[in-house]
């Protein structure tokens, strides 16, 4: 409703925006009638004088909300592809970068978040630390813009953009090019996939990977404070052992919420990373919808990643169980 | 006779009471990393401040059109873009849009967001429920998506950015403030205000509203931070500053088609965006800090 009503209640005629300004009235009002935007916004009171109940729900949002229960998004202005068409066929670009993002995040986070831990007030501590705060501090694009120019442009050891180069072949199973590769056993496109992953993947992992890093290092500080940490010590556990089976699992419960909220910054910051390095998934084409104007896609596309921002956090939250058994839903 | 009285004098002043912001400033200026963080951005706001009376030139209109793409020399020190301006000059004067914009943005985040939170936390019944619901649809959608979907209908300008930046801020004050209302409604000191005939506002301003200041200040810190990098980044996207204003994320863009000729075009802008903002990221965790009662022990 939100993205509806901030897409209507704007100013200016998508008639024009599409036709421009030279455009005759005519050729206008039936752009508007195809559209449905000679109807009402929210009700259709008119209707409902003459043709009752049925006819008060002939306007603009309720049309828009029974098509979208049915998973119908709209056209896109411009090329008339609907919507979901193209959501479907660039989603898996989308989420294979943000999952090769999220798990650098995390492989590197978790870990260093816990050697800062335990080293806390030592150099080491604040050699993460510095790095955990200048990760906060980048802008995601200018961090992709200095990394092609660093390992592709100067060095060349990995390509500027791009999911595959363009001698590469590959039969597309799931969208997931690493995955497809695997399946299809092409060793060849693996290797290119990974190596067009790298940088896009670095880049929109830097953000998440400094917040684990700071989450995980306070959270284990919390609980190497605890008393059966301290318990676990003096019995005579080696120390390996504490940190990672005594008190690692405890302190995971605040890094899993914060790596699922991380997914809001990587779905977000992937229209920034995607339109960096012309990768071609939701981010990217969103991006292009922005520049044309083309509504239905910028609807669709920030409704589905806040769908899918929703449906993340809902996994967390389910997963704090699996995490710790003290929670349970009922 | 002085000996005699200096153990009287030492009780005295152990009697009276300190007042804890005399405290945690005290404290504050014992923290090393939250006096990077203030210089750098004392730093910022003074060169901003100048930026209109000490210019080398003008950021948006001197071209020289010989130096066009100018790599950084003793004339031009961080080089010249693709129309001749002077990088340097535009940086400066990047910082005075993007801290302004910063700073707006999180003060209109803060009123409206505190104001959403008295009302839900002390009005309570269907208005909390009301303001609770539309903070839940609004922190549905990740900041930077929200903000990008209402500018992208608002159209590109620099004040729909600090709008919709603001917006997006607003449910964290919100949350905030509530969360501090809602512990302190029915507290003793609020109910004997109460009973001593205190009005509703007299007892959010005097009683509810300083209780928030605290967690207010270390968050909205932490969001001015944010917010640069969100006006730099609709700026980037071409959602924000219009050409020719000197803002960073359109320097970096600007930058990024030129971006093998002139590297210089991008990398400045974005070091002084990552200054500014590590500069309110140390100051916010120092505030934090400061100001945490946990830590303070």
């Amino acid at each position: 409703m939100l993205i509806f009503a901030i897409t209507r209640l704007v100013p200016g005629d998508p008639a024009i925006a599409l036709l421009g300004q030279r455009s005759s009235e005519e050729a206008r009002a039936q752009l508007r009638i195809e559209l449905g935007l000679d109807q009402p916004v929210w009700l259709n009171f008119e209707a409902f004088a003459e043709e009752g109940p049925r006819g008060l729900v002939r306007a603009q949002y309720p049309i828009y909300m029974s098509r979208l229960v049915r998973g119908d998004l709209g056209r896109s202005i411009f090329s008339r592809i609907p919507v979901t068409e193209s959501l479907r066929s660039r989603f898996p670009a989308t989420i294979e970068l943000t999952l090769f993002a999220m798990a650098f995040a995390v492989f590197v986070g978790v870990p260093a978040g816990v050697w800062a831990a335990r080293h806390r007030g030592k150099i080491q501590d604040t050699a993460v630390m510095t790095l955990a705060l200048s990760g906060v501090s980048f802008p995601v694009f200018w961090l992709a813009i200095i990394l092609i120019y660093v390992f592709a442009v100067t060095l060349g050891w990995l390509p500027p953009s791009g999911r595959l180069s363009v001698a590469t072949q590959l039969e597309p199973i799931t969208g997931l090019y690493v995955l497809d590769a695997i399946l299809r056993g092409n060793g060849a496109a693996l290797v290119d996939a990974l190596r067009h992953l790298v940088l896009p993947a670095l880049a929109l992992g830097t953000i998440p990977l400094a917040i684990i890093v700071r989450m995980t290092r306070s959270s284990m500080l919390e609980v190497l404070s605890q008393d059966y940490v301290r318990t676990a010590r003096s019995k005579g556990v080696i120390e390996r052992v504490v940190v990672n089976k005594h008190a690692l699992r405890n302190a995971l419960l605040p890094v899993v919420t914060v790596i699922g909220l991380s997914f809001g910054s990587l779905l977000s910051g992937a229209i920034l990373t995607e339109t960096v390095f012309s990768w071609p998934g939701i981010g990217r084409w969103v991006y292009d919808a922005i520049s044309a104007r083309d509504y239905p896609i910028i609807q669709g596309g920030v409704l589905f990643v806040a769908f899918i921002f929703v449906l993340v956090n809902l996994i967390v939250d389910l997963s704090y169980a699996l995490i710790d058994p003290r929670i349970q839903y009922s | 006779m002085s000996d005699t009285l200096t153990p009287v004098n030492d009780a005295r002043a152990a009697d009276k009471p300190r007042s804890p912001w005399r405290d945690g400033l005290r404290r504050f200026f014992r923290h090393p990393t939250g006096i990077v963080g203030l210089s750098i951005i004392v730093f910022f706001l003074t060169i901003s401040i100048l930026a209109p009376v000490l210019r080398p030139y003008d950021a948006a209109r001197d071209r020289d059109l010989r130096a066009r793409l100018a790599p950084p020399s003793a004339e031009h020190i961080f080089g010249a873009d693709e129309l001749g301006r002077d990088i340097f000059t535009r940086v400066w004067h990047g910082g005075r849009v993007s801290l302004r914009v910063g700073l707006i943005a999180v003060a209109l985040a803060v009123g409206v967001g505190t104001f959403l939170g008295l009302v839900a936390g002390y009005v309570g019944g269907w208005v909390d429920t009301g303001i609770v619901w539309l903070l839940d649809i609004l922190l549905a959608f990740p900041g930077i998506l929200l903000a990008i979907a209402i500018v992208a209908t608002l159209g590109p300008s620099l004040t729909n950015a600090l709008i919709a930046i603001s917006i997006t801020q607003i449910p964290i004050y919100t949350r905030i403030v509530r969360s501090v209302v809602l512990s302190l409604r029915e507290s003793e000191y609020v109910q004997a205000a109460r009973a001593l005939g205190s009005g509703s506002g007299r007892i959010v301003a005097r009683h509810i509203l300083p209780n928030s200041l605290s967690p207010l200040i270390v968050q909205l810190t932490l969001s001015i931070g944010v917010a640069i990098l969100d006006v730099a980044a609709l700026g980037f996207l071409g959602l924000g500053a219009q050409p020719p204003t000197p803002e960073w994320g359109l320097m970096i863009r600007d930058g990024f088609s030129q971006f093998l000729r002139a590297p210089w075009m991008s990398i400045f802008p974005g070091v002084a965006i990552f200054l500014s903002v590590v500069g309110f990221n140390l100051l916010g965790d120092a505030v934090r800090d400061v100001l945490d009662p946990r830590l303070v022990e």
